[in-house]
């Protein structure tokens, strides 16, 4: 059996996306990290920006997180996120819309938000 | 009809519109419970795991943070009183009232200073009644509590124990919320949020009890996701305690409007006993008032006869 690692991805009000993974890559304060099984135990800080997930099963599922944490240990890998959204979720028009009107009204909070949603959309990283 | 008997048609009339009333506010409280509770299980994963991670860090480094060290003299502590917006829920609110009166009680005799934050319009102006200082409040999402409102709630409490206590922060973080048990029974309870105490959430996570926690690798650094993580810790027992407290409220009016209901049954039925007897009492009126007006017409002609 390949190693693999359990994941969760939870948002503040709901679980998002779980399951057995043997790639998790995810953007921390202080860069790209990339965590596979057997991993040394970690807990970090998460950027805005997407989170992709390696499945066993060869396919890849890409959230966009909006803060929050990345904690490892045991072959277990938690996601934290106050608001997480899968790629598959997200609304391409509707992102593409709010970073239009975020632009517009110079908020930088919202166009950074709309900016990560729509990079884990088209999967620029 | 009797006058009686038109007092009492009225008021079992009026009594049974507030029947229909109470049964449906009663039916609308019952369904509402279900999907708060099924709003503080979706919520669960989160501060269970946000709880694991709080518990790792504190436990394996020996970061001194203002969050979790404990002020050698704590001179004020915040208390937030988590009450309902609505009435007609029976003691849910006035119970939190009492709970946050004896929980103030309790640090003024420990020598603190108490101020006070509010959630919800019912203790918002029990405060304002009795002129006592609120330095928040926040009403308007007790029903259904969001994330954000959550936040809201939780900054100005964070910016409060962050404040040095000399420029008018605070030591400890109190919350008062009514914890949901069953359907029937909901509780008041206090819990201190802050300064963290280390048997508080390893009872909380039950999993970390029975293995030692690995040695972590923070990124940034220790410090760094103290920083991070204590805010969110904060934010996500405040939405579980709001979450909690609204499922607690729709049950609490639910048991309240089905007594309600139970009463307004109760005096219909005395209420129709009474219309009956007082109905009875007009037929058996009017029969011996026939029977008295026809035997004098038969004394009448009988005495014509003769």
């Amino acid at each position: 059996m390949a190693a693999e690692l359990h994941v969760e991805l939870v948002a503040a009000d709901r679980s998002v996306w779980s399951g057995e993974a043997t790639l998790v890559i995810a953007r921390t304060t202080s860069g790209d990290i990339g965590v596979m099984p057997g991993h040394q135990p970690l807990l970090g800080v998460l950027e805005s920006g997407p989170v992709t997930i390696r499945t066993t099963d060869g396919g890849s599922v890409v959230a966009a997180v909006h803060g929050g944490f990345i904690s490892f240990a045991d072959d277990k890998l938690s996601l934290l996120a106050e608001v997480a959204e899968l790629a598959d979720e997200i609304d391409v028009q509707r992102a593409e819309r709010a970073l239009d009107r975020a632009k517009s009204e110079a908020d930088a909070a919202a166009e950074r938000r709309a900016a990560v949603r729509l990079r884990a959309v088209t999967g620029v990283h | 009809m009797g006058a009686q008997l038109r007092v009492y048609k009225r008021r079992i009339k009026s009594v049974s519109a507030t029947k229909k009333i109470t049964k449906a506010m009663e039916m609308i409280a019952a369904s509402r419970i279900v999907k708060a509770q099924r709003q503080v299980a979706a919520s669960t994963p989160y501060a269970s795991e946000l709880t694991r991670a709080v518990t790792a860090v504190a436990t394996g480094s020996n970061t001194k943070h203002p969050l979790t060290t404990e002020a050698e003299n704590p001179v004020r502590a915040a208390v937030l009183l988590v009450t309902s917006d609505r009435g007609l829920a029976g003691g849910y609110s006035s119970n939190a009232i009492k709970a946050a009166d004896k929980l103030t009680e309790r640090l003024r005799a420990e020598g603190k200073e108490v101020v006070h934050y509010i959630v919800g319009r019912k203790g918002v102006s029990y405060y304002a009644f009795r002129e006592r200082p609120v330095v928040d409040a926040w009403t308007g999402f007790t029903d259904s509590p969001t994330y954000a409102d959550a936040k809201k709630v939780a900054d100005p409490l964070i910016q409060a124990v962050l404040t040095d206590t000399a420029k008018g922060g605070v030591d400890e973080l109190h919350i008062v919320f009514t914890e949901f048990v069953s359907m029937m029974t909901q509780n008041p309870v206090e819990k201190r949020l802050l300064p963290l105490s280390l048997e508080a959430t390893e009872e909380e996570s039950e999993t970390a009890k029975d293995k030692i926690l690995p040695l972590f690798d923070f990124e940034p650094s220790a410090e760094g996701v103290l920083d991070a993580l204590l805010p969110r810790y904060v934010e996500s027992r405040v939405y579980n305690a709001l979450l909690q407290a609204a499922a607690s409220e729709h049950a609490a009016r639910r048991r309240a409007m089905k007594s309600a209901t139970d009463n307004a049954e109760e005096l219909i039925k005395s209420l129709k006993r009474l219309a009956n007897a007082a109905r009875q009492a007009d037929i058996t009126q009017e029969i011996s008032e026939i029977v008295g007006g026809a035997s004098a017409l038969a004394d009448a002609t009988a005495g014509s006869d003769r």
